[in-house]
Formats: structure tokens, C-alpha cells, sequence
């Protein structure tokens, strides 16, 4: 369209106006000086300073991304395998089933999982006398089995796209099967694993509300202690912490995003290369 | 569609069992921890309360099962109130995200190819960072000192008469402030899928329309809007059903007095611990969901079955 979509492009900057300002404003407020979070007193950065010498904190920091790092290679691996055996597998005994389990955690309220997986680990503990407390088995043990089927439905997408003559022609020439799952099949479907991963890792660094059911004392994960926080109210030391969050994140998305575009092109300029060379 | 033959390495995996370690190991987990759990959960919502730990007890008469709970929902007040309230939340934050993200999703297809991808990067980023601290970063905004309830509220004065005037706007703690955080949150969730289908449609039907007469605003109504409906039916789901079980949002910015259903799922069986209640509370929260999700399956199938035809 040759117009300028005038009326688009405004609500598109008011869009990402709503998206940012909250964001920017927390930034700009974590280096205030008042103790009042929101009353500008004077440039400071003392609540850096305050947060990086709080032992509290960077104890949830720690066991925050020990769970993230465990369920989600675990549900990188689970996740992976339900994937596979849904984009492969048309007919077993009970594919409705699988395929309904994989789908319904992702539409499953979060304070349902909650509850149901407590009532699990405390009538479990009743009957078997485990898990005996809650606490880093019973976080990792829940965030595996919501983040799984987050991986399952990324890697399902990946192999159902794949080519499979490739893999045909690899027998065809004679790679044994382990070989063409190893060299053929898993390089293809790499990039789905690996964003499986960086999804899983995140919605687990993230989750408060089912951390919050199934967790026991003594076991305080980063997001369980801001909102223990902020339900009392704006802190300064909290915007300090969002601040720190948000350039991490938008620092790795960034990262990220500069990663694959190379990769990308880098794809592209070898699939031209071939064509050539055919030519 | 026809079944394509069992490739060799299908063959393989099947025949050295490696087929069933694959199926097994994700199926047994998701029984256990995902499935068995729920059936709890269902079982519950049936069962009485009782003052022994843990707080529940089947039994009692024939036929062992407490309906009373379910009966609850519809005659006790705090029930029929926190589902209106759920529904007409998360209905009104579905409605503002549509009104805001169609056109933004639009707007993003008219972009030139080389911004599309950095724009898109800028919608997603929000979604990467923490959600719990995006709530946050509203309370900051809401409060009564600060800068944006301040300008709000100048605005506010200036524009009603002097008798109306406030210090600050009651923005925090209100219906008003979880729909706007719900709308924040969950934008990008209706952007990305209407992003998509408005991708796909052929821009020579619209330049079509256009040179048969048409005005802009006619050729989005008869063009553009009936084709995007899938992207708009998958980007409604996708807020709502979220927003209705939402239990942070309401926790941190919403009003006490009127609680949601997470909220009340959450202080059921935490603070009043009542499993039985709670249990079903969130049976009835998944029967609410369950009626627009049928919707969207359904259409789908249609979609899929016109889309077969067609070929």
C-alpha cells in the first residue's frame, strides 16, 4: 500500500509507549536516593549497593537458577522425547492421551497446578512418607512437568517441518540408525532443543505461583522472595533488582537474536553455494 | 490425509524398543505428576471437610460423595461474585487487548521487511523479563505519589469542575488497575498470533479492493477483518484463559474486596484451608474454561476440514 498507514503507525508508538514507559520509569526510579519509592530524592546508586550485600537475596539467586538449570535440562530431555514421539508416532496405544496430557499444562491455570500438585506431595508424604519436606526436589519435580510440555510443543513443530528423505537417504547409503539420529536427525532439530531449553529455563526462573504451593520453609527462590516483597509495597531495592533483570535479559535476547540472524544467513548463503555448485 | 509408509528408522526404533522407552518415560511422568495430581484435585471437590490433617474426609452415606460444595457455587454470594468478577476482567481485558493489538499487529505487516524483525524482537522483549516484576513495575506507576497517578490527576482537575477535584486518583487497588495490568501482561499473547495470520493474507486483495473503489476503512471490514478471524479467536484465547485464573495481578494491584477466582482458589485452601472447597472452586474455573476452548477446537477442525477440501 502506497499510503502511509498514519493511524497504524500511531497506535503502534503508543503501543510500544505502553510497553516501555512502565519499564524505563522503574529504571530511572531504582537509582533514587529518597527511601520513598516513588518521590525523586537525588541520583544514587546505593540501592545496587544495598542489594549486592544482601546474603537473602543472593542465596534465592542461587537456588532460583539451580532449579532452572536442573528441570530444564530434565524437561529439555522429557520434553524432547514427547515431542518426537508426536511429530513421529501416528498410531500407539493411547497417542489421545499423550497428546491430551502434553496440551492440557499449557491451559491449566497456574494456581490449579499449584494446588494440585501440594495436595499430591502431602498426601504422597502421608501414604509413603515421601517427599519427607518441600522444598528443592519438590520445586525442580513441579517446574519439570509444566516446562516439559513447553519443549514438547516447540520440538514437535521442529521434527514435523524436518525432511525426512534426508534421513531415508543416510540409510540408503548406509549409516546405521544410531548413526542417522546422531548426524542427521538431531543436528535438524538442535535449534528446537536448544530454544526448548532457554524456554524452560526461563518460565522456571520466573514462576512464582507454583514455587509458592510447592515449596517448603527455607527453600526461597528469587521470584517467591520479590513477591513476598512486593506485596507489601514498592521498595527501592526491588527496582534495583528489576533493573538488573531487565538489562540481562534484553543484553541475552539481544545476544540471542544477533546469534541466529548470522546463523541464519550463514544457512542461506551455504544453501546457495550448493545450488550453485549443482548448477 | 494418508498415512506415509513407517520409514527404516521408524522400523528400527520400534523393533529394538527403543519406541516404547521414548513414549513410556514422558507418558509415566505426565501420569504421575500431572494427571494423577488433577484426579486428585477432581476427587476432592467431592469430598467433605473435616478437622483432621489433612483436612478431608470421604464417607459418611451412600453414595460417598459431598455435592454441597458444588451447590456453594451457586448460593453463596462471595461464588456468584468472584467468577462475574473473573469473567467480566478478564472479558474486558480480552476486548482491550484486541482493540490494541489488531491495530498493532496490523501496523507491523505495513512496516518495511528490514524494521518488521526488530519491532517484533521489541514486542516479545517484555515477555522474556520477569512477569511478576512487569506487575511491579505498575505499582510504581499507580500509586498515589507517583509521577503518572500525578499527571493523571492534574489532568483530572483540570478537566472536571473544581468541585470534583482529588489529590490523587484512586488507581491502585481497583478493577481498573487489573484489567490495565492484565491488558500490559498479556498484550504481546494477542499481537504475536494476529501478527500471523494478518501476515499471510495476499496485499493484492486488498490494492483489489481498493481499485474497485473501495474506501480503506470498507476494504479492512470486507477484507482484511474476515480473514484474520482465526488469529483473532487464537489471540482471545490466549488472553483470557490466563487472565480468568489469574492470581498475581489481583493479589498485588486488585481491590480486596472484590477477589478473583485464583484468589479465591488460593485463600480457600491456604488461609481457610478447606481443600474440598478450593477443589471445587477450581473445577468450576476449568468448566468456565472449558466452553470457549471447545469453541476454538471446533472452529479449528472446521478450518482444517474446509482447508482439505480445498485441495
Amino acid at each position: 500500500m502506497n499510503r502511509r498507514p498514519v493511524f497504524l503507525i500511531s497506535v503502534l508508538c503508543f503501543g510500544f509507549a505502553f510497553f516501555y514507559i512502565p519499564i524505563l520509569s522503574m529504571m530511572v526510579y531504582s537509582f533514587n536516593g529518597s527511601r520513598l519509592a516513588t518521590v525523586w530524592g537525588g541520583f544514587s546508586t546505593k540501592w545496587y549497593v544495598s542489594l549486592l550485600s544482601n546474603k537473602q537475596v543472593l542465596a534465592a539467586l542461587v537456588l532460583s537458577l539451580k532449579i532452572a538449570v536442573v528441570s530444564a535440562t530434565c524437561a529439555t530431555i522429557l520434553g524432547t522425547m514427547a515431542g518426537f514421539v508426536l511429530a513421529r508416532f501416528r498410531r500407539f496405544r493411547g497417542r489421545t492421551m499423550f497428546s491430551g496430557l502434553v496440551t492440557a499444562p499449557l491451559i491449566m491455570p497456574e494456581v490449579i497446578t499449584g494446588i494440585s500438585l501440594l495436595m499430591f506431595f502431602i498426601l504422597m508424604a502421608n501414604w509413603t512418607g515421601w517427599p519427607g519436606t518441600r522444598g528443592f526436589t519438590t520445586v525442580t519435580l513441579a517446574h519439570i512437568t509444566f516446562s516439559m510440555v513447553f519443549v514438547a510443543t516447540v520440538v514437535q513443530a521442529r521434527v514435523a517441518q524436518a525432511d525426512r528423505s534426508i534421513e531415508e537417504a543416510a540409510m540408503d547409503l548406509g549409516a546405521r540408525p544410531w548413526q542417522v539420529l546422531r548426524d542427521v536427525t538431531l543436528p535438524t532439530i538442535f535449534p528446537a532443543i536448544l530454544s526448548g531449553w532457554l524456554l524452560a529455563f526461563t518460565i522456571s526462573l520466573d514462576d512464582v505461583v507454583i514455587t509458592s504451593f510447592t515449596t517448603g520453609p527455607g527453600s526461597t527462590t528469587l521470584p517467591l522472595l520479590i513477591w513476598s516483597k512486593v506485596k507489601l509495597g514498592v521498595t527501592p531495592d526491588i527496582n534495583a533488582l528489576a533493573t538488573i533483570t531487565v538489562v540481562v535479559v534484553g543484553l541475552g535476547v539481544a545476544l540471542a537474536g544477533i546469534i541466529m540472524l548470522r546463523a541464519e544467513k550463514r544457512r542461506l548463503s551455504d544453501e546457495r553455494m550448493a545450488f550453485r555448485a549443482n548448477d | 490425509m494418508t498415512q506415509p509408509a513407517p520409514s527404516r528408522l521408524g522400523r528400527w526404533f520400534h523393533r529394538r524398543g527403543w519406541a516404547d522407552l521414548l513414549i513410556g518415560l514422558p507418558y509415566v511422568w505426565l501420569v504421575a505428576l500431572f494427571l494423577l495430581p488433577f484426579l486428585i484435585v477432581l476427587a476432592m471437590s467431592v469430598a467433605t471437610r473435616a478437622p483432621t490433617a489433612p483436612p478431608f474426609a470421604f464417607g459418611g452415606d451412600y453414595p460417598w460423595v459431598n455435592l454441597r460444595g458444588y451447590g456453594r457455587l451457586f448460593t453463596d454470594d462471595l461464588y456468584i461474585r468472584t467468577f462475574l468478577i473473573s469473567a467480566t476482567n478478564a472479558g474486558f481485558a480480552t476486548v482491550l487487548c484486541l482493540l490494541l493489538g489488531y491495530p498493532m499487529a496490523l501496523g507491523l505487516t505495513r512496516m518495511p521487511k528490514s524494521w518488521r524483525n526488530l519491532l517484533l524482537m521489541l514486542v516479545i522483549l517484555p515477555f522474556w523479563t520477569s512477569f511478576l516484576l512487569r506487575v511491579y513495575a505498575w505499582m510504581g506507576l499507580l500509586g498515589k505519589s507517583s509521577w503518572f497517578n500525578q499527571g493523571l490527576t492534574s489532568a483530572w482537575n483540570w478537566l472536571v469542575p473544581a468541585d470534583w477535584a482529588v489529590s490523587s486518583l484512586p488507581l491502585m487497588h481497583s478493577n481498573f488497575a487489573v484489567v490495565l495490568v492484565m491488558v500490559y501482561t498479556y498484550l504481546p499473547f494477542m499481537i504475536l498470533p494476529l501478527y500471523a495470520s494478518l501476515e499471510r493474507l495476499d496485499p493484492t486483495l486488498d490494492e483489489a479492493a481498493m481499485d474497485l473503489g473501495s474506501r480503506p476503512f470498507r476494504v479492512f471490514l470486507d477484507v482484511t477483518l474476515p480473514q484474520s478471524v482465526p488469529g483473532i479467536i487464537a489471540g482471545g484465547l490466549l488472553v483470557f484463559i490466563p487472565a480468568a485464573g489469574e492470581l498475581v495481578i489481583p493479589t498485588l494491584v486488585g481491590d480486596s474486596s472484590a477477589p478473583m477466582i485464583g484468589r479465591v482458589i488460593s485463600d480457600e485452601f491456604s488461609a481457610v484451608n478447606d481443600w474440598p472447597m478450593a477443589s471445587t472452586v477450581a473445577v468450576a474455573l476449568l468448566i468456565l474454561m472449558v466452553g470457549p476452548t471447545m469453541i476454538w477446537s471446533r472452529y479449528q477442525a472446521r478450518a482444517e476440514g474446509l482447508a482439505e477440501e480445498a485441495k
